[in-house]
This record gives structure tokens, C-alpha cells and sequence, in this order.
């Protein structure tokens, strides 16, 4: 690693602008920047999203094992629990469908003009997630530590080695893919 | 160029690219993708415009993630840019108020349409953090690296998403 940490982090950031770059156009190159588009796959009318998500997994899944495999990468893993991971996906859930975005697809919204996502969406989440920071010692408190999960991982959780859930993952994911293009929806 | 150009790609083609990304992202940078923490962030810098940093630094949320300006901060910049270049290279950039399937359902009041972004982005904002991420974080960077929480976060966002777009839509609309 340089010697010089401001010129790391300064690459560091430049990283992440790039990866946000790419992120946001392959979103609006996929169709989920719109929210027609996303109350459609919250209708189950239009797959889209979970095309879209489905194949980016996959890849995902095989290409980071890979790297971890060679020793290249770490995983960031953390332990969920029912008082943090159930409890907040289910309030997000309520959001997601009142919204019509998620916190990317709503940056990806405001760059191709969507006004409301930007004036309402990015300023509501705003005022969510600092309502969140404030309320943070009491949620914490109450609720985060409630029901932890028994493992961070899948193969943790299941006691199997990561590439067979890996295979099996893969083969559901793509099954399902196949299915699902194939029964005209 | 051509395809630079297109309005819409397959989402096999684009989530496959996605997929890559995460991993050169983690490979090169340490990081997988995430963008609800950097609106934490941004809504505290905003606080101490009003209150001062020292106060918003001194609340236990910021003492555990310091107020600064972090990777996912320019990540999310990146995701407006590359949505943006995506429209402008297809031809299809416009300002709008009010997505059309929006319109059909509540009517084409553009403030109606504000009012009720703003109440589902607070439970968006609310959630995400609460849940320690976003579909893009628990989703996208958890599920491949097999991430339990990963996986039961984004079972609960899209069954409850599901679950309240049919009730909004089929059954008080």
C-alpha cells in the first residue's frame, strides 16, 4: 500500500464515483429507474426487477467466491437480527411500495429528470434516515438485539461448504430465470 | 455506440454487468455496494448546518459512524451521473413530475404525487437503516456473498412491498 494515505483516499473516493457511474447507467440501461417499472414487479406484473437482480446475483455470487477463493478478497459480512433485519426490511417494504423506488434506483430516478424523486423521494429518505441517527440509542436498545440470527452466512447457518450453496444457489437462481422467461410473462 | 445508444437493454444483460461491478468494486476498492448510509450522512451534515457539527458529532449514531465524507457518499453521486448519461446518450433525458402508472391510479396532481414520495421515501429512509441496508447492500452485495441477513431482509422488503402494493393498488384504489 502507498505511503501517501491522501492520495489512497482520494483513489479511494474516485473508485467510488466510478462504481456509482457504472451502477447507475447499467440501472437505467435495465429499465429500473422507473417506477412504473418497479410498482410492476411489486404487482407481479412486470419482472424486470427480479431479472434484472437474479442475474446480477449470480454473477455476483460465482465471480466473488472466485476472488475469495484466490485469496483476493474479504466478504463483509454481518449478523442480522429480527429486531433489526425484520423489522427494518418490513417498515422499507411499506416505503418501497408508497415510493415506487429503492435508495439506488431513487439516485438513478433523479438523473434522468424524475422531479418527484428528487424533491420527494431524496428528501423524504433524508428525513428518514435522520429520524433513524436520532432515534438511534432507543432503537438500538429496544429492539436491534432481539432475536440474533444463529449464523452471518448461509453455509454458516447450514453447516455446508460455501461452493455447494454456491452450485445450489446458482442452479435455483438460473432455473428460476428459465421458468420464468419461458412462461410468457 | 449503438448500444450505448439504446433505450433499454435486456435486465439479464445489464444485471450480468452489475454482477461484474460488485466484484471489481470489492476487488479494487474494498467495497460492495450500498447507498442508504450516505443519506444518514448527508442529513447530518444538513443538522449541523442548524445545530452545529460538534452536536451532531456528539450523538451516539455519529460516534459509531463519524460524520465525513465517505465512498458511498460519491457512489451515489456516481449512480445520478451514470443514470443521467445513460438518458442522455439514449435521447430519452426529460423532466417529469408524475410517473405515468402513478397518474392512472391517483390522478395527475403533481403535488399529490410529492406529498406521497415524501411519506414512502421517510419509511424507505427509516427502514434501510434500521434493517443496516438497501436492497442494493442486502440484495445485490449481501446475497452473493451468502449473507443470511441478506437474504431475510430482502424476503421482508419485497413481501411487505408486494403485500402493500396490492392492498394501495387492488384493493383501496
Amino acid at each position: 500500500m502507498s505511503a501517501n494515505l491522501h492520495e489512497n483516499k482520494r483513489v479511494h473516493l474516485l473508485f467510488g464515483l466510478i462504481f456509482g457511474i457504472g451502477f447507475g447507467f447499467l440501472l437505467q440501461k435495465g429499465g429500473v429507474t422507473s417506477y412504473d417499472v418497479i410498482i410492476g414487479q411489486l404487482l407481479l406484473t412486470d419482472f424486470t426487477v427480479l431479472k434484472l437482480m437474479l442475474s446480477a446475483v449470480i454473477v455476483a455470487m460465482i465471480g466473488l467466491h472466485l476472488l475469495k477463493y484466490l485469496g483476493l478478497v474479504e466478504f463483509h459480512l454481518f449478523r442480522g437480527s429480527v429486531g433489526s433485519t425484520v423489522i427494518g426490511g418490513c417498515i422499507f417494504g411499506i416505503g418501497f411500495a408508497i415510493l415506487g423506488f429503492c435508495p439506488g434506483t431513487l439516485a438513478g430516478a433523479v438523473g434522468t429528470g424524475q422531479m418527484d424523486a428528487l424533491l420527494g423521494g431524496v428528501v423524504g429518505m433524508l428525513i428518514g434516515t435522520g429520524l433513524f441517527a436520532h432515534l438511534f440509542p432507543e432503537i438500538n436498545r429496544r429492539f436491534m438485539d432481539r432475536g440474533v440470527f444463529p449464523a452471518d452466512s448461509l453455509p454458516e447457518l447450514l453447516r455446508q461448504p460455501a461452493w455447494a450453496v454456491v452450485l445450489v444457489m446458482v442452479l435455483m437462481m438460473a432455473g428460476f430465470l428459465y421458468i420464468l422467461e419461458n412462461s410468457g410473462i | 455506440m449503438n448500444l450505448l445508444g439504446a433505450t433499454v437493454w435486456s435486465p439479464y444483460m445489464a444485471g450480468a454487468g452489475i454482477g461484474i461491478l460488485l466484484c471489481l468494486s470489492l476487488l479494487l476498492s474494498n467495497r460492495v455496494f450500498g447507498c442508504s448510509a450516505a443519506f444518514t450522512g448527508v442529513a447530518g451534515m444538513i443538522e449541523s448546518l442548524f445545530r452545529g457539527r460538534k452536536a451532531v458529532e456528539e450523538k451516539p449514531y455519529f460516534r459509531e459512524f463519524p460524520l465525513r465524507v465517505e465512498w458511498q457518499w460519491f457512489f451515489v453521486f456516481g449512480i445520478v451521473i451514470g443514470a443521467l448519461m445513460s438518458t442522455i446518450l439514449s435521447g430519452t433525458f426529460a423532466i417529469s413530475w408524475i410517473p405515468p402508472a402513478f397518474a392512472l391510479s391517483f390522478g395527475d396532481n403533481s403535488l399529490t404525487r410529492l406529498i406521497i414520495a415524501l411519506c414512502g421515501g421517510i419509511l424507505v429512509g427509516l427502514g434501510a437503516r434500521w434493517a443496516w441496508g438497501c436492497p442494493s447492500s442486502h440484495g445485490i452485495s449481501g446475497i452473493p456473498q451468502l449473507s443470511l441477513a441478506g437474504f431475510i431482509a430482502v424476503a421482508c422488503m419485497f413481501a411487505v412491498g408486494i403485500g402493500t402494493a396490492f392492498l394501495v393498488f387492488r384493493v383501496l384504489l
